[in-house]
């Protein structure tokens, strides 16, 4: 259990150690790399943090105060295209589904996630294959798995349509519907997502010392128990980093419906997220200013997740550790 | 035994350290690599780089979807005419990006090619508020192209004070394709003649319907979509969404009304198959599964339905005119010159030739785009089609041509289109009223271009 530092002192030491005024150049560079070094290296993440996300935020922020369609000059108008999008009855809709699909897909995934980690976290056969396997999904492009699921969910001979005609249910229209659609898309993300987020849980669940499952155990504590008690609390981190990244990647959900029916979402934007608005409103309609807008309220909207996530966390948090008290 | 840990660990640390610095190397690597990627791709995208040291002049062209001419081996031919010409050629799968990457170029006046592609869509607004973006054409070479077009299709790409833009590339003449194995099976006729004789109007060709759907299999419906027969029976209009002046009408226009009214009862009669165009995989499966009878078809939609419908719907599909043998135009493109073009004789004299009657014939027979020139029209005319039971589609749909109207196009056709498109595909999929259908589209476009 000795620390190395028993066997050999830390190697800083001895220079630090010797009396400051007469420095050596050498060693003067070399303090001064010692302090500058760091910099240096996060330096790249910062310069180009700065270039591709800070300078194109700070940027759509200043579009969106004007009227700037596509091939013409920006004219500004202060904050018109916030009042367009305030009252617009689209934008809510939009973001009424982006929350509907957000939560259709969020929570059976990072649930089916954390099951099948705690499968995989047991002794078997072959594990290692099941958890690569697991990523599969998720290194599939989405168009690829998108056309195959639009396929599947196909109103004529579509497989889903045949699976529920086995328990006498009739076709379903599943893109033209409203939840039918949101279903149908929640079930491309959960099927993408789910292995990603497992993997991540499992390497979670690895942190977690065997010692405790082993009091837990002696303590005549059953599986269920034992991951109830033991790995769910172990977990916590783990679990509100993935369902901070998880909320964030539905806020910005946009390859799949796309791909599953077109920028406008559905006859009724049954399936218009605000990523497909934005799209929209940019691409399709030449409206820049009104694009920049929807993509900063959509950050905004991720800033505020965010934070109600955290808040929640800690709060939880501060709760369960005074009932311990 | 501690012994053996500190060299353990110290080896261990050691590895983790060499790790370290080659992931640093792999990260520096990385970035250098891109950096190099990008001065690559702007040095090339840099293409008016004008003539290089070896005295030739460097074209580049660039384009979306098929044109044809690579298909067709015009770009060969060319340099080989001109040896003194290379022609560099790109083309982006979409319009849809295609056009946003051009117009960050054009405004930052970098990096757009000697010859751009223009669909038909975004013409009006390249004559409304680009003019001083592309080279006017007039003086130049391609400008001879004007007097053998249409008016309709020159006029389209001319501006109120006389610059001509763009030259085309093709029209969109509209016919009406059908499944006559289909028909045939309902007891209609199935012969072109026979069954064009019984559409006198779009009324009739509903009529039709209603007779197809009593006898017809189920899981056939008489066309695909609401929203593609409106498109069809809006094309044969001069005024659209515009009118002569330039004002949106779109709400007041009658004939917009109509087809829309039209579409909308195809729909509620349960006429159509209920496929969105070009967005529901299904629809592209229909044109072999039978999902539908018939459908209207621009020309450039015939090599559509051969590569959807593969060789098992060969002999099945005929054409026919548009009920009342009226004439539409649906698409068809451009071709312009950027003004940052550094070649812009050279290129003039390009666009000149590929769109010279000859070279348009020959990417008629390659992928079905058909000509803007009128001086080919005769030499696609006598064409047939042996998919569609060797119909005279040249003849066919030259005629269609000669009659479509000048369309009057506005810079926000595309979005109102959209918008009842999307309306009339609420009718038919969630069982919207017409009425409120239409209303919806109403309060969409005030608030989106009012």
């Amino acid at each position: 259990m000795s620390t190395p530092s028993t066997t050999a002192p830390p190697a800083p030491a001895g220079p630090r150690a010797t009396p400051a005024p007469h420095l050596s150049l050498r060693s003067r560079l070399f303090r001064l790399e010692g302090v500058s070094a760091p910099y240096a290296y996060v330096a790249p993440f910062f310069l180009l943090f700065l270039a591709f996300g800070l300078f194109p935020l700070v940027y759509t922020m200043w579009i969106s105060f004007h009227r700037y369609e596509l091939g013409s000059q920006p004219e500004w108008t202060g904050l018109d295209n916030y009042t367009w999008l305030f009252s617009n009855p689209k934008f809510y809709n939009a973001l009424l589904k982006t929350i509907t699909i957000g939560v259709l897909s969020t929570v059976p995934q990072l649930l089916l996630a954390i099951g099948l980690a705690h499968l995989l976290n047991y002794r078997m056969r072959a594990r290692n294959l099941f958890r690569v396997s697991m990523i599969m999904p998720y290194a599939t492009s989405v168009a690829a798995s998108t056309l195959v699921f639009a396929q599947i969910f196909g109103r004529d001979g579509g497989l889903a349509n045949w699976l529920l005609s086995l328990v006498g249910l009739g076709g379903l229209d599943w893109r033209n519907g409203d939840l039918s659609a949101q279903i149908a898309i929640a079930v491309i993300v959960t099927w993408r997502w789910t292995g990603y987020n497992a993997l991540i849980y499992l390497a979670g669940m690895q942190s977690i010392s065997a010692d405790l499952y082993e009091a837990a155990a002696l303590d005549g504590a059953n599986r269920w128990q034992q991951f109830l008690h033991v790995t769910l609390p172990g977990l916590r981190p783990t679990i509100l980093f993935t369902v901070v990244v998880s909320t964030i990647g539905a806020t910005q959900l946009f390859g799949e419906p796309l791909l599953f029916g077109g920028v406008n979402g559905g006859a009724l934007n049954q399936y218009q997220t605000l990523g497909l608005f934005m799209y929209q409103q940019g691409w399709v309609f030449g409206s820049l200013g009104r694009a920049a807008t929807v993509a900063w309220v959509t950050f905004l909207l991720i800033v505020v997740l965010v934070l109600v996530n955290t808040g929640l966390a800690r709060w939880r948090d501060r709760d369960t550790e005074g009932a311990r008290r | 035994m501690p012994i053996e840990r500190t060299t353990e660990r110290t080896a261990e640390r050691t590895t983790a350290r060499t790790r370290r610095s080659k992931a640093l190397a792999a990260a520096a690597t990385t970035l250098v690599g891109a950096l190099l990627i990008t001065s690559c791709s702007t040095a090339s995208s840099g293409a008016n780089g004008a003539s290089a040291s070896d005295g030739k002049t460097h074209l580049t062209v660039s384009l979306f979807g098929t044109f044809g001419y690579e298909e067709a081996g015009l770009f060969d031919e060319y340099q080989k005419q001109n040896p003194d010409v290379t022609i560099q050629y790109e083309s982006t799968q979409g319009e849809s990006t295609y056009w946003p990457a051009l117009q960050t170029k054009l405004a930052s006046g970098n990096g757009a090619a000697d010859v751009q592609g223009i669909e038909v869509g975004r013409i009006a607004d390249v004559v409304a508020n680009q003019g001083d973006e592309w080279t006017d054409l007039k003086g130049t070479a391609a400008g001879e192209q004007v007097a053998n077009y249409p008016t309709w299709k020159s006029a389209a790409a001319t501006t109120e004070d006389g610059k001509v833009l763009a030259v085309g590339t093709d029209i969109g003449p509209m016919a009406l394709c059908y499944r006559s194995d289909l028909l045939g099976q309902a007891g209609l006729p199935t012969d072109p003649a026979q069954l064009a004789a019984k559409m006198g109007s779009w009324d009739d060709y509903l009529a039709l319907g209603r007779e197809f759907k009593g006898k017809a299999a189920a899981g056939t419906a008489w066309t695909d979509s609401a929203g593609g027969l409106y498109n069809a029976i809006i094309s044969t209009q001069e005024e659209i969404y515009y009118d002569a002046s330039g004002k949106l009408v779109w709400n007041s226009n009658p004939a917009v009304k109509k087809a829309f009214d039209t579409s909308a009862t195809a729909a509620t009669e349960g006429l159509t198959a209920k496929l969105d165009q070009f967005n529901d995989p299904a629809w592209d499966k229909g044109f072999g599964g039978g999902a539908f009878a018939t459908i209207a078809c621009p020309s450039w939609m015939v090599g559509y339905i051969k590569g959807k419908a593969g060789d098992a719907g060969s002999g099945k599909w005929n054409i026919t005119s548009l009920p009342g043998g009226a004439g539409g135009n649906w698409g068809g493109s451009y071709l312009g010159i950027p003004k940052s073009s550094k070649n812009t004789e050279a290129a003039a004299k390009l666009v000149k030739w590929l769109t010279d009657p000859e070279q348009q014939a020959k990417v008629f027979e390659v992928g079905g785009n058909f000509p803007s020139n009128t001086k080919a029209f005769d030499l696609v005319s006598g064409a047939t089609d042996e998919y569609f039971q060797g119909a005279p589609i040249g003849k066919i749909f030259s005629d269609a041509a000669q009659s479509a109207p000048t369309q009057v196009l506005g810079p926000k056709d595309a979005v109102v289109k959209t918008s009842l498109v999307q309306s009339l595909l609420s009718v038919e999929t969630n069982g919207v009223s017409p009425a409120d259908a239409w209303q919806a589209a109403s309060k969409d476009l005030a608030n989106q271009i009012g």
